[in-house]
């Protein structure tokens, strides 16, 4: 009896110890499989800008075979409803745009960040930064009725101003983009370290001197990333420009008139009656792919400048 | 003799003492302006959206009178479309980032990936638009429907989620990881019962947040066909649908002065949906927030 029970148990423990061989052999194929799949989810974010790419440059191919492509970079008249397909005047629009947003966002978003950092309490910074953020958190559609409804009637008091125009477009652009060139402008002036601060304050330095001449200089590379980003989200901004700006494509820099921008007209291109496959519709296309080049540009000349110019400390 | 002339000195730097309290003010007032600005924007949301927002508004489908109007439809839609686009964008976001982060070796692609992502956060959302009209809507054929906003949407949102996963991943000390592999753990046994939970409170954090950008998000959805005008709430993936902001956009956009006032209702409610998603994203850092 007392055999039989240990032969028993014997075979019992070796089966065991089988079972968790097996066990490891499985969760060995396991560790194996996994970096694969988890391989796949990182290439979906590649295939997303081949994605992007492709779908881009097929279409405004299909759109060159009908439109001369010179045509459509030099042209200076864009009312696609009458053929004349001229990216000119969307360009300048955009460009009008980004130049009013640029004027209002970075001194005021230089000059928050230089508060922010250099003068403000620790208590009041952490007050007054999450706040500023709010505003980059503000739906755009909410900001394009705000500068639709709010902003135009405001400046009709001082100048003569049609409903749709750039300039409370502009504004409104600028003030979305003063949290992002605050934000990050403010981390690379903490950066600096307190050393250097320090060496100047004890030469008899004011606080704005250091700020002007040590601080500034040693953020300049973080600074001018965040003002060229800040402008790359100008140039894609889309809501606003739809909704404030209008949609009468211009070759002009007059600010109190009604334009069109290349974000605006390809929602307006996209709404409106347009067919599949009409030259309209692969127009967009073309649109998107000037703005895409655009913005591409604007983001690696700043990371560019932020790993050209870096001052490591 | 006198070493320090006290009133040469007062001369000398008296002006650009001067200067340098000049300077605070100046900065401290354009710090106010971006304030400023924020207030008067909900003051004016508010004073003008009040009037129209009611049970009524939060539950009436779109009307052509400014009175029946609601916004019904576009919360169900953004709250839907956020169904689509969570489970998607998580778990194909964590996994991305756990694999650049736990798995990737460091060589060239696994710099080009990084780059890649950095450079999708910073393409325009209406590009995005385009992406989603080119694949989703006419070549996989799925029309404008729900599934291909939701989508497009959640390649909008992919990024973003990656580099909030891939910080809240980096947080988490070597230490512990050393000890799960010390107690004979595998390297997926780790990933998956002590990183990730470390790291969870961060992820969560961040994916509410760009979630919330995203049900903002207006223009790729005008692109790939989310309709204005909906009287039911899509009852499948591929019923039509609207959201919210598209049908603050479509009111703005009317002529008549008091569909102004129903665009700000519907603001304020959209606003509140943010708001309510910020909060609890806040919530869960300050409650599960790590002390290593």
């Amino acid at each position: 009896m007392g055999k039989a029970l240990g032969k028993e148990k014997q075979m019992d423990v070796q089966k065991l110890i089988q079972e968790k061989k097996q066990k490891r052999n499985v969760t060995k194929q396991f560790e194996k499989v996994i970096p694969f799949l988890l391989l796949l989810c990182a290439v979906i974010s590649v295939l997303t800008t081949i994605g992007i790419v492709f779908t881009l440059l097929r279409e405004s191919f299909t759109f060159f075979s009908e439109v001369n492509i010179l045509n459509f970079l030099t042209g200076t008249d864009w009312s696609p409803w009458t053929g004349h397909f001229g990216v000119l005047p969307l360009i300048t629009g955009t460009l009008l745009i980004t130049v009013i947003a640029v004027i209002v966002a970075v001194p005021l978003g230089l000059m928050s960040a230089i508060y922010l950092s250099e003068y403000a309490s620790d208590r009041v910074r952490k007050i007054i930064k999450p706040t500023l953020e709010v505003l980059a958190g503000i739906p755009t559609v909410v900001y394009g009725f705000f500068a639709l409804t709010f902003m135009t009637p405001l400046f009709q008091n001082f100048m003569e101003l049609s409903i749709f125009n750039a300039l409370s477009a502009g504004v409104v652009v600028g003030i979305m983009i003063i949290p992002m060139i605050a934000s990050l402008s403010e981390d690379a002036m903490s950066s600096v370290p307190n050393s250097l601060r320090e060496g100047a304050l004890a030469m008899g330095a004011t606080r704005f001197e250091v700020t002007m001449k040590v601080v500034l200089p040693a953020a300049f590379s973080g600074i001018v990333a965040s003002i060229v980003l800040a402008i790359s989200r100008a140039i894609g901004e889309t809501m606003i420009v739809t909704i404030a700006a209008g949609a009468s494509p211009a070759l002009t820099f007059d600010p109190t008139r009604s334009i069109q921008t290349l974000t605006a007209f390809i929602v307006q291109g996209a709404t409106g009656d347009t067919t599949f496959g009409s030259t309209i519709y692969y127009s967009i296309y073309a649109v998107g792919m000037t703005l895409f080049v655009f913005t591409l540009l604007m983001n690696l000349l700043s990371q560019w400048i932020s790993r050209r110019f870096r001052e490591e400390y | 003799m006198q070493l320090i002339n006290h009133q040469n000195i007062q001369k000398r730097s008296g002006g650009r003492v001067l200067l340098n309290k000049v300077f605070k003010v100046l900065f401290f007032l354009s710090t106010t302006v971006g304030l400023i600005f924020l207030s008067m924007l909900l003051y004016r949301v508010l004073t003008q959206g009040t009037g129209h927002l009611n049970w009524d508004f939060i539950t009436n489908f779109p009307a052509p009178y400014p009175d029946k109007a609601g916004i019904f439809a576009g919360l169900i839609g953004s709250l839907m479309l956020m169904a689509i686009v969570a489970p998607i964008t998580i778990i194909i976001g964590v996994g991305t980032a756990i694999y650049l982060e736990e798995y990737a070796r460091k060589n060239r692609f696994t710099n080009f990936i990084q780059a890649n992502i950095q450079n999708l956060a910073g393409v325009p959302s209406i590009v995005f638009g385009l992406l989603g009209l080119t694949f989703f809507v006419y070549l996989f054929q799925m029309g404008y429907t729900l599934i291909a906003g939701g989508l497009t949407m959640s390649l909008l949102v992919l990024p973003v989620i990656v580099v909030a996963a891939q910080e809240a991943l980096r947080a988490v000390p070597n230490d512990v990881k050393e000890a799960s592999y010390g107690m004979g753990a595998s390297k997926w046994q780790t990933v998956l019962r002590v990183v990730l939970p470390a790291a969870l409170p961060g992820i969560l954090t961040g994916t509410i947040l760009s979630l919330s950008r995203a049900i903002g998000e207006t223009a790729p959805l005008i692109i790939v066909g989310a309709a204005t005008a909906i009287y039911s709430i899509p009852d499948s993936l591929l019923s039509k649908y609207t959201v919210m902001p598209i049908q603050i956009y479509n009111w703005t956009g009317r002529p008549q002065e008091e569909w102004q006032l129903v665009a700000a209702a519907g603001i304020i409610v959209l606003l509140t949906v943010l708001l309510l998603m910020n909060a609890i994203a806040v919530w869960i850092r300050n409650k599960f927030q790590n002390r290593y």
